[in-house]
């Protein structure tokens, strides 16, 4: 181990493993959110979602020795979340952010409640794959160990890039997302499809828990999350509700948010403070140069009560 | 649809009798409960008080207690250093009847303890750190701390005949005095071995964020660090992350070495029991409890976890020869002539500070060495 001096190739290589090993909530908890609001409604209980499902996977994994049974009742719970902010969102009047935040709060809560025995003990790790197996330099190798989660996120957003424009199922969710009244008219129920995409977007949020608590950093603590599920939140209007934005967007996130610690480990230390702000500066560029005060936001499903 | 909400003259006499009543009764309460039990002790944590660190060793010393007679403590955990800290203050002192509360976090004291000191001058507050002052601060508040950059020292002791690359890692949440002498100590510890070891540190920038402490550490591994040691809450991640990557670490706060038992060395422990024991018999002896309580290896607030397998035969001599040393008192980690790593010097020859110096407790600098800067 560390016996190669790479110098400042240490900070791209930073870079580059940290998008590969930070951006994997992001991309989860984001593709979930972006099927759910082109669908017409915002899960902003993600964050919470999120934190339940890594002590879902945490415990689940301790209990039963296995990371993928952990997983799978993470994606579980999170389907819970999910179907029940869709559930309650299907009644009149009822405002889908004040649901979101007040499920957040609850996801939360929850899960310290459960989690506190489960602090302490150790669970394994999900698997990852050496994908740096061909050089002998030690820092590749450990930048380049993936995560399975990490490609299946990867081939996720392309499958639901794709689905939105070509498949049925894509082609109803927009259409409920886009006009309700379009999609009562062809004999769609809104509220049915919409209560299916709240599910699946709290199973994918819930899996992206998992990854949190299973990989990377890989144990059980109340202060896991920091705020990433809310950061994914926001991410999907960043990458205009496109499931390939996403995944791009969680990768400049997971990069950027390694650009601190990797500049002050080769020696610049000087305003890192500045540094870590970098993925939020970044963002904000992006989002004034995109934006225009002329049109609404391309992309936006027209059901979206943010953009109505 | 207001009129529903519109009370009558005779409703407002009723709800307000039942009120008054309701008011009296749980005035008389507490009173009695409070006397049930010789006093209470209120714990606030900033964290959860299983977290492998700075929460769980004030917890476990807290927990000591319990087995002292007609002491009751009481606990809150994950109190974020807000007006919410206050409000947990005030609801052991008014619900629990605690008269002697430790709020342990560094952000509690001010304004939040100082508030309630003013607000309730019966109760006693101690708070976690060196932020009390005789002359600015009331008489019902104190502070206490112990000097653990001395456990740094020996921890730097031990990593630097463990290192092969030269090169030491320290993951430090922010640039204040205490975390800064934990740096500086840590690596004087190692030079102390060989003046040719450097330490890198990354600043994390808050006390609690998991995936940049990861990263972090990922980041000083890939830079060469072999040893990393940590002063952040939870040093859990570090030392898993560390471990998982092969490298050594040295543990802070309390005993990680559950974690990762190949590559845990030994560690700098808070021993909180033995303060929290004082304060207390002097509370059921009814003596005034002291302001400023101060303590290092010697007065058994720190001590040090078990040296691991991997320390060398050469490193557990000059550990137990300087933990010797230590134990005498007047051991000083910072001596002249010492820079700071910008050249400005910070101890002449022949200048040296003993772990009690006051002016430790306003360090700025990085020593020579230490690759970081403070802002």
């Amino acid at each position: 181990m560390g016996a190669t001096d790479i110098g400042l190739w240490g900070v791209p290589l930073a870079i580059l493993g940290g998008a590969i090993r930070v951006s994997t909530p992001f991309i989860f908890v984001s593709l979930g959110e972006a099927i759910t609001e082109r669908s017409g409604r915002i899960n902003l209980g993600l964050e919470g979602t999120l934190v339940f499902g890594a002590m879902t996977a945490y415990a689940v994994a301790v209990m039963t020795g296995s990371p993928w049974l952990g997983l799978l009742a993470a994606a579980a719970a999170g389907l819970c979340f999910g179907l029940f902010h869709g559930w309650i969102c299907k009644f009149p009047k009822v405002n889908d952010i004040a649901i979101g935040i007040a499920l957040m709060l609850f996801g939360s809560g929850l899960a310290f409640f459960f989690g506190k025995p489960f602090i302490k003990p150790k669970a394994p790790n999900l698997p990852a794959i050496a994908f740096g197996a061909w050089s002998d330099i030690p820092q590749v190798q450990a930048a380049l160990d993936v995560n399975v989660l990490f490609l299946i996120g990867a081939a996720l957003s392309l499958v639901l890039w794709w689905a939105f424009r070509n498949t049925r199922a894509g082609l109803i969710v927009r259409v409920v997302g886009d006009s309700s009244d379009a999609a009562r008219a062809m004999g769609l129920n809104p509220n049915t499809v919409r209560l299916v995409a709240t599910g699946v977007g709290g199973a994918l949020a819930g899996i992206g828990g998992a990854y949190l608590s299973l990989y990377y950093p890989g144990s059980w603590t109340e202060r896991i999350s920091s705020g990433q599920g809310l950061m994914a939140v926001a991410l999907v209007i960043f990458a205009r509700w496109n499931p390939l934005g996403c995944f791009a967007a969680a990768l400049l996130f997971g990069g950027a948010g390694a650009l601190g610690p990797a500049l002050q480990s080769v020696g610049v230390t000087q305003g890192y403070y500045l540094f870590y702000a970098a993925p939020y500066i970044l963002t904000l560029i992006i989002m004034i140069a995109t934006s225009s005060p002329t049109r609404s936001l391309t992309g936006a499903p027209g059901e979206l009560s943010i953009t109505k | 649809m207001t009129e529903r909400f519109m009370l009558s003259r005779r409703d407002l006499l009723k709800t307000s009798a039942a009120g008054a009543a309701l008011g009296l009764a749980s005035a008389a309460f507490p009173i009695r409960a409070a006397r049930a039990a010789a006093a209470t002790v209120g714990f606030i944590y900033v964290g959860p008080k299983d977290d492998y660190g700075y929460n769980q060793a004030h917890a476990e010393g807290a927990a000591t207690l319990k087995s002292i007679e007609g002491i009751s403590i009481v606990e809150e955990e994950n109190v974020p250093e807000t007006v919410d800290v206050q409000k947990t203050m005030e609801s052991m002192i008014n619900l629990d009847g605690a008269s002697l509360i430790f709020p342990t976090s560094f952000g509690y004291f001010d304004p939040h303890m100082l508030a309630m000191c003013a607000k309730f001058p019966d109760v006693q507050f101690r708070h976690c750190g060196g932020m009390w002052n005789k002359d600015k601060h009331p008489m019902n508040a104190g502070s206490y701390f112990g000097y653990i950059g001395m456990g740094q020292y020996l921890n730097g002791v031990v990593a630097g005949h463990t290192t092969k690359s030269k090169k030491l890692g320290f993951v430090a949440a922010k640039p204040i005095p205490q975390v800064l002498l934990n740096i500086n100590s840590f690596l004087l510890g190692a030079r102390s071995v060989d003046p040719a070891i450097t330490c890198q540190v990354i600043f994390t920038g808050e006390w609690s964020l998991a995936v940049k402490e990861a990263e972090a550490t990922n980041a000083l591994v890939d830079q060469g660090a072999d040893v990393v040691t940590c002063h952040v809450d939870s040093p859990k991640v570090v030392v898993e992350t560390a471990a998982g990557r092969g490298a050594f670490v040295c543990g802070y706060h309390a005993n990680q070495s559950p974690l990762a038992p190949e590559k845990y060395l030994t560690g700098a422990e808070w021993n909180w029991a033995k303060v929290y024991k004082m304060f207390v018999d002097d509370l059921i002896a009814g003596k005034p409890l002291p302001n400023f309580t101060r303590g290092g290896l010697a007065d058994a607030f720190v001590k040090m976890s078990p040296l691991g397998p991997a320390v060398n035969e050469a490193a557990r001599k000059q550990f137990d020869a300087t933990l010797a040393e230590m134990m005498k008192g007047g051991f000083s980690v910072i001596k002249g002539p010492l820079k700071s790593n910008k050249g400005a010097v910070v101890a002449t020859e022949g200048q040296a500070f003993v772990e009690t110096a006051i002016e430790l407790e306003s360090m700025d600098y990085l020593v020579e060495g230490v690759v970081g800067s403070t802002a």
